[in-house]
């Protein structure tokens, strides 16, 4: 090979120089006596012992190389594999590091990841990403993508592996709340959605034939969305905490679900009605006439005609209200509605960060398995209309 | 056969279409043609019920519109606009068993109904009968709309400037292939189009609009030679006012039929204004005619372009 070493990927490139300073400079994990105190740093290079810890590291490697692979199905399916390999070797590293400081140290003692997990974690993660776009891959091909990394991770959760690091440590000692808490946080979502859909859908529709409604409606829907949560989750106290007080035994209090459930709704309702009405709007008006001169209904032409033609805009509008409702149904802890907010705010009243990112993980995973699968929706629902960017006539 | 009788209709203070009647008989192909605004439109879309009449009736067969659902009108009749209207989440064949499918057709009647629709229009039924319009040109396009509006085997076709968006080729062989279809279903068709040459090519009478009233109802000829006011006469236009003349009539109508002659016969359907072209290309002045079935039918000279030598009509 005589051909001078080019580089084709400038991302990939910034993020291999990101893990190697990190690797270098900054704390892998962070070993403390007890949870209360602060730990001292483990570098990267003292984790690594013994032909696994290496193996675990050759991803790396890898990623550090592949800036400089030529842009085909083969280099970038390389760096999609090796972000996502390194990722998962990553928390291989510190699952055995754990295991191996926990011997001959007190149960109290804490095995917690640091900045330098952290940002290697996020390169190798990114560079996957980035190269899963540049592959050209659909909704359900970064969903698998995605999926393989987390099994990668999951794989070594059931085996045990991780169980000396403190994040599992706080999973360990609230295994009932746990469980608990992420059911609770979903049905919070869920029965926002309700009313959501039940209101937004009526109301959206409305704004779309009469341009009144739209001119009424998506003002007030505005100033809701900038209202801050713990401020909107405050208002809604008292009111309704005077309507139990008037209807005793109703169950009404200003704490709890109940104030929770409405504000995710009013949060939700702007992108609903926004989409569903701008979806409405998108269908063209020669297909409309044509379905009134064939003799349809307008029923008809509604069901068959309208809706599916809007449903792909109002599906993003769907994934916009159930990413955002999962990570403000965390805020809505704090008037007492449960959920994995709970979990973060004991954690950082008791000054346990490793609690705080037992509640905030879930959380995200939540909203990214939800924006996940409303993309495959969406993609399915928009293939067969020709619309998605890219495509064109054969 | 459609029946207008003193048919107004006003939108706010303008009057869209004032006071107009006429007849379409059985069967026969009418052209409404008129600048824009002229009400042709409007005149086609009531037909349909799309647009209610104000004042007056309009009944088919006999048969007051009014009385019946605007559905199950729509429902009788085929409808083909120019911006075509496919519903882009539907395949070809879906989109063609439209009608069918609301009318309750079986299954396989409708289906046997796609593929001879598909051929009729040209289109090779395993090739597009599960393609999606957006795969489709414009001209295919049209082709599937139509097609959507046959399905039903409709006695009305009612078409709004349905091949103006179309490039001149494909807007030729798809006014060729509909006139094919006119004489073989025998269907009722009325045409709305801007374009003056559309109109005397494909109408077996055209009615000129403007200003929301009717100012001429007549066939191709006399509308060349007797235009009924100069409005019409614009819209002919002088310009090759003599190949326009000749467009309008066909070889048949002209050729001598006792004579015969030698050399590559032209078919008796042919435009007279395709023959001169003939005779310049092949530098004669008489060229051999033969009928449909091929058999010689006699033979057509230069000079009855000019002059009919039996009983002519202009």
């Amino acid at each position: 090979m005589t051909s001078r070493l080019r580089l084709y990927n400038r991302v990939a490139l910034l993020m291999a120089l990101a893990a190697l300073a990190a690797a270098v400079a900054l704390p892998f994990l962070g070993f403390a006596p007890n949870r209360l105190l602060s730990g001292r740093p483990v570098p990267l290079w003292a984790t690594v012992q013994g032909l696994g810890g290496a193996a675990a590291l050759l991803p790396g490697l890898v990623l550090l190389a592949t800036p400089f692979l030529r842009p085909t199905r083969f280099g970038l399916g390389l760096t999609v594999a090796a972000g996502g390999l390194f990722t998962a070797g990553l928390v291989w590293l510190a699952g055995a590091q754990a295991a191996a400081l926990a011997q001959g140290a007190s149960a109290a003692a804490r095995t917690s990841f640091a900045s330098g997990f952290w940002v290697m974690a996020a390169a190798g993660l990114l560079a996957a990403v980035d190269a899963a776009r540049r592959l050209g891959l659909g909704a359900v091909g970064r969903m698998a993508v995605g999926a393989a990394i987390a099994g990668l991770v999951a794989l070594q959760l059931v085996s045990g592996h991780l169980d000396a690091l403190s994040i599992l440590k706080e999973y360990a000692n609230r295994r009932e709340v746990f469980a608990d808490a992420v059911l609770r946080h979903a049905l919070l979502v869920a029965a926002a959605l309700v009313p959501t859909l039940l209101i937004g859908l009526p109301l959206g529709v409305a704004a779309h034939r009469v341009q009144a409604v739209g001119r009424a409606v998506f003002p007030i829907l505005n100033v809701v969305q900038t209202v801050p949560s713990i401020a909107l989750f405050g208002l809604l106290m008292a009111p309704l905490a005077a309507l139990g007080a008037m209807l005793p035994g109703s169950g009404i209090s200003g704490v709890g679900p109940l104030p929770a459930v409405i504000a995710l709704t009013l949060y939700s309702l702007l992108p609903i009605v926004r989409n569903t009405a701008v979806g409405l709007d998108g269908v063209p008006a020669p297909v409309r006439e044509a379905a009134r001169g064939m003799g349809l209904t307008p029923r008809q032409i509604f069901l068959r005609v309208d809706l599916p033609l809007a449903l792909p805009v109002f599906l993003s509008g769907l994934r916009i209200t159930v990413v955002q409702a999962v990570g403000l149904a965390a805020v809505a802890a704090l008037i007492g509605a449960g959920g994995l907010g709970a979990i973060m705010f004991q954690g950082l009243f008791a000054n346990a960060l490793d609690l705080v990112l037992l509640g905030a993980v879930p959380v995200i995973l939540l909203a990214v398995a939800a924006d996940a699968l409303l993309s495959i929706g969406i993609a399915a629902a928009t293939h067969r209309i020709g619309v998605l960017p890219g495509r064109s006539a054969p | 056969m459609i029946e207008f009788e003193r048919v107004t209709k006003r939108f706010g203070s303008w009057t869209a279409v004032d006071a107009v009647s006429f007849t379409v008989a059985e069967g026969e192909f009418r052209v409404l043609i008129g600048p824009s605004g002229s009400g042709k439109s409007t005149v086609l879309r009531m037909i349909n019920r799309l647009i209610p009449a104000d004042e007056g009736a309009i009944r088919i067969d006999g048969e007051d519109i009014a009385s019946l659902k605007p559905e199950e009108l729509r429902r009788r009749m085929g409808y083909v606009i120019q911006s075509v209207g496919l519903f882009p989440h539907w395949t070809v064949e879906r989109n063609i068993a439209t009608v069918p499918g609301l009318l309750g057709w079986p299954k396989a009647r409708i289906r046997d109904r796609v593929t001879e629709l598909l051929e009729l229009l040209n289109l090779d039924p395993r090739r597009y009968r599960s393609a999606y319009p957006h795969q489709l040109s414009g001209g295919q396009q049209q082709r599937v709309g139509v097609a959507r509006a046959l399905a039903a085997e409709p006695r009305i076709l009612l078409m709004d400037e349905p091949f103006s968006a179309l490039d001149p080729i494909t807007r030729a062989s798809l006014q060729t292939e509909l006139s094919a279809i006119h004489r073989r279903t025998g269907t009722t068709v009325v045409f709305v189009t801007h374009d003056m040459d559309e109109a005397l090519r494909l109408g077996d009478s055209i009615a000129v609009m403007d200003h929301g009233r009717l100012i001429q109802c007549a066939s191709p000829l006399d509308i060349l030679t007797r235009p009924a006011s100069p409005l019409v006469r614009d819209l002919v236009g002088r310009e090759e006012w003599g190949l326009k003349r000749l467009a309008v009539e066909t070889v048949g109508d002209r050729a001598r039929r006792q004579e015969s002659a030698a050399g590559e016969p032209l078919a008796a359907e042919t435009p007279l204004h395709r023959a001169l072209s003939e005779m310049v290309a092949r530098g004669t002045e008489r060229l051999p005619v033969v009928d449909g079935d091929g058999r010689p039918a006699g033979v057509l000279h230069l000079s009855d372009l000019v002059r009919p030598s039996t009983g002519g009509t202009a």
